[in-house]
């Protein structure tokens, strides 16, 4: 009786230690999947040819698969989206935290927490039909479809978890720091940037991270504002293509070294991504500390 | 003289009243301890000096409080500059998560001062103030909270001396610290008496009678006695006094 | 020196700093406003009950999102009925079998780097796992959805689990309870919380997913009942909001689609803070 008992335990033992490395599983089967169909397209066309050529053209007689233009472009996007978001979502991450009435910070929450719900396809949509033909007017281009609307619904796209992840971050603060700062004539403000601020960085970094994280793997809304062709980011209101777009855009209809060659462009996405969660749990790690 | 004068002060946080007609004179230069069991208002009391208190929600303050004569509560008085006037040490130990030498130029940093040579002469003669400069003066540069408890407390003296403030108040300043951590803030104390005028709460009877000059005990929102720190213990005039003093309750 | 007031230098500070915070504060405000009273204004007048309960017809050149809508439905019930089990399995393993700090360590790493992959890797993973091999259908979607969700749910149910006091655990053990039993009557009632806030949070990531889907479940549109459905190719709200939108031009449509989706947004959102509440409020009892 005890012996089967005992057997028993360890068949469910054995059961939950599966469930539980799945995830691991998962992790493993994702980057083997990637790794092995990204490769070949890049032994074929040369890693220096693939990562640095600055022209792709994948149905053309004579193919070009040089995805530097979309590199560029997802580093630009990023970029642009982080200058924006950031300094708003931070900004308003501050005075949730530390000025606002828990009224007005509760129904700001919830406002943000709506924000980050909303399927990136609705974005895309008001993009396309507000965001575009105002890019178009206000600057009098031909086409509003440009790396500047990206950027704009990208930033609006960040914002949430930028907002989110600093108030945390900040709400953590110990008020002994406040009240140190307070008592030595300093004011609330100025208390607030110069001490809770500097308490809260590895959060607040970490929010930014987490931001470029969203902003660089983001698909669809971008598909439906950014125009799609795989131009060189030379201006804000060059027609660009994304690392993300480069991928969703082709594959429908890709075959034979085209399609190797957007699975390549997946794995070169994804090490960014590997790199971008390093460094978010590095800084994680320090604001546990 | 008295740097601090308080008539008929009464405060209510809500509907309950902490502090119920407090008269007080802080002489100058001099150590006032404040005693009384926990919840006794004279941690609210020490607060109201530099205006701490009006940062908790639904704090009402009554009556008169003044510093060297000028109303603190008036409208023309800009409570930063009180508070540069009036500085603070907390119970527990809160140096900011910065270096050492940045914890005690933060405050002149705040006040104006950013010339370099001016600054360090500034964190020097706070830290000799505090007696940390010996311990400190190789690592300025080092996190402040990798310091042992009793020398976070010392840079905490540094930060509020490097203000200039004229009256320094402490909120039991070493009641997280071990023995010997208390003994040297308490010589400090002592030594510094002499620059500055001291209010100081404190639940260690023994401290009150080593370091004060005068004693102020409150009970239930009262002050129930002020007077020469010598006189309240060795003959104190309220039944009340005598129980807390030896110890019947608290 | 009391009455001396801040210097300038300070007072423009203050001013600056407050002013930049309000901007930031309202244009956030602002924004989500918009995009509410905007996507609402737009696509409530287009929401008829034939877009409802209807199919696309060519022929009658109809549109109607029936099928986007059940699709919608079965892709959820597809892939919850099959993330519960895992998620709350590894989440179960993590808190109550784990001994070794490392691979507790290594699975919440994977968890962590699973939630940060953007979704249009796990459309193309999806692709190649699943479509390739079973077709393009709502089950291959609903398989990538799984993987997407399973930190999620994991996450969730720890954090429920963290709550349920180790005296429980110890009081059924003291009784001679095997291991299984105590994991069976103690600490499975205890993840009932975590499952259903992972679910909310679920429900509203798989609605609103379109980029893992293009290319594991397909775009089209056909009414089926679950288990015919489940086997075909087929487009949710979402996707077809991207089609309608972006391949036909069908703005009305799209924007149709849209109020819905922002309505079943503000909704989960509320089910979720409503669920939150309570649970906070029942563990402080």
């Amino acid at each position: 009786m005890k012996k089967k008992s005992n057997m028993f335990e360890k068949v469910i033992h054995i059961i939950f230690l599966l469930l539980g490395l799945i995830t691991v599983g998962c992790v493993l089967l994702i980057t083997i999947y990637l790794v092995i169909s990204g490769i070949p397209a890049i032994r074929e066309i040369g890693l220096v040819d693939f990562l640095f050529g600055k022209e792709w053209a994948s149905t053309a007689s004579e193919p070009k698969y040089g995805i530097l233009p979309f590199i560029l472009t997802s580093i630009y996007g990023t970029a642009g989206a982080i200058l924006i978001g950031v300094p708003v979502g931070f900004m308003t991450a501050v005075y949730l935290s530390k000025l606002a009435s828990p009224k007005v910070k509760s129904v700001m929450q919830s406002a943000v927490s709506l924000l980050a719900g909303i399927p990136s396809v609705v974005y895309g949509l008001v993009g396309m039909l507000v965001l575009v033909p105002g890019i178009r007017k206000i600057f009098n281009v031909p086409d509003g479809a440009s790396l500047l609307a990206a950027i704009i619904v990208l930033a609006i796209m960040i914002l949430p978890s930028i907002i989110k992840m600093s108030i945390t971050a900040l709400d953590a603060v110990p008020k002994e720091y406040e009240d140190a700062s307070l008592a030595l004539g300093t004011t609330p403000i100025e208390t607030y940037f110069k001490v809770s601020v500097p308490a809260a960085k590895s959060g607040i970094a970490a929010s930014v991270v987490l931001g470029v994280g969203r902003a660089i793997g983001e698909a669809m809304a971008v598909m439906m504002v950014a125009g799609n062709v795989p131009n060189m980011p030379d201006s804000l209101f060059q027609s660009v293509r994304f690392l993300t777009t480069a991928v969703s855009s082709e594959m429908a209809y890709s075959s034979g070294l085209q399609r190797q060659a957007l699975f390549s462009i997946a794995l070169v996405l994804f090490l960014f991504i590997m790199l971008i969660n390093a460094a978010l749990n590095f800084f994680l790690k320090r604001e546990k500390e | 003289m008295s740097m601090i004068s308080v008539k008929d002060m009464c405060l209510w946080y809500g509907e309950h009243q902490a502090l119920k007609n407090v008269d007080i004179e802080i002489p100058e230069n001099s150590i006032t301890a404040l005693i009384g069991p926990s919840g006794c208002g004279k941690s609210t009391f020490l607060k109201t000096l530099n205006r701490m208190n009006d940062l908790i929600p639904g704090v009402k303050i009554t009556g008169d409080i003044r510093y060297e004569g000028t109303d603190i509560f008036s409208k023309e008085v800009d409570v930063n500059n009180l508070r540069k006037e009036i500085g603070m040490v907390f119970q527990k130990p809160n140096p900011f998560p910065m270096s050492i030498y940045d914890n005690v130029a933060y405050g002149p940093r705040t006040h104006g001062i950013t010339n370099r040579v001016q600054l360090d002469e500034i964190v020097e003669r706070a830290l000799r103030d505090a007696a940390i400069w010996d311990e400190v003066k190789d690592r300025l540069k080092k996190n402040a909270l990798g310091m042992s408890g009793g020398q976070q407390q010392r840079l905490c003296i540094a930060r509020a001396l490097a203000v200039q403030p004229k009256i320094l108040l402490m909120d039991e300043p070493t009641s997280a610290l071990d023995p010997i951590s208390t003994s040297r803030i308490e010589e400090l104390v002592t030594e510094l008496k002499e620059k500055y005028t001291i209010v100081m709460v404190t639940h260690n009877m023994q401290q009150a009678v080593r370091v004060s000059d005068y004693t102020a005990f409150f009970l239930l929102g009262e002050l129930v006695a002020f007077g020469k720190t010598d006189d309240i213990f060795s003959q104190p005039k309220d039944q009340r006094t005598e129980d807390y003093i030896t110890g019947r309750f608290g | 020196m009391l009455k001396q007031s801040l210097s300038k230098k300070r007072k423009g500070y203050e001013v600056l700093m407050k002013a930049m915070m309000l901007l930031s504060v309202g244009l956030t405000a602002a924004l989500v406003l918009f995009l509410l009273a905007y996507v609402l204004v737009q696509g409530v007048p287009n929401i008829t009950w034939e877009l409802l309960s209807t199919k696309p017809s060519y022929l009658t050149e109809r549109i109607g999102i029936l099928p986007d809508i059940l699709n919608t439905v079965y892709i959820v019930l597809a892939t919850l009925l099959i993330v519960l089990p895992l998620g709350v399995g590894a989440a179960i393993y993590l808190t109550e079998y784990a001994s070794n700090q490392k691979v507790v360590g290594i699975i919440e790493y994977a968890a962590e780097t699973l939630s940060g992959i953007p979704s249009i890797i796990y459309g193309l993973v999806g692709m190649l796992l699943f479509s390739n091999s079973m077709g393009t259908c709502l089950m291959a979607g609903a398989l990538t959805l799984v993987i997407m969700n399973l930190p999620t749910i994991m996450r969730t149910t720890q954090e429920s689990l963290k709550t349920v006091p180790q005296s429980y655990r110890e009081g059924a053990f003291g009784l001679g309870a095997g291991k299984w039993r105590v994991v069976r009557t103690v600490v499975l009632p205890g993840c009932v919380d975590g499952v259903i806030t992972g679910c909310i949070l679920s429900v509203g990531r798989i609605i609103g997913e379109s980029a893992a889907l293009l290319f594991t479940a397909g775009f089209a549109h056909a009414v089926n009942g679950i288990i015919d459905g489940l086997a075909a190719p087929g487009a949710t709200l979402t996707v077809a909001l991207y089609v309608y939108a972006k391949e036909q031009g069908e703005f009305g449509v799209a924007f149709a689609i849209a109020a819905i989706l922002m309505v079943l947004t503000v909704l989960i959102n509320f089910a979720a803070t409503l669920v939150q509440k309570h649970f906070a409020k029942r563990r402080s009892l």
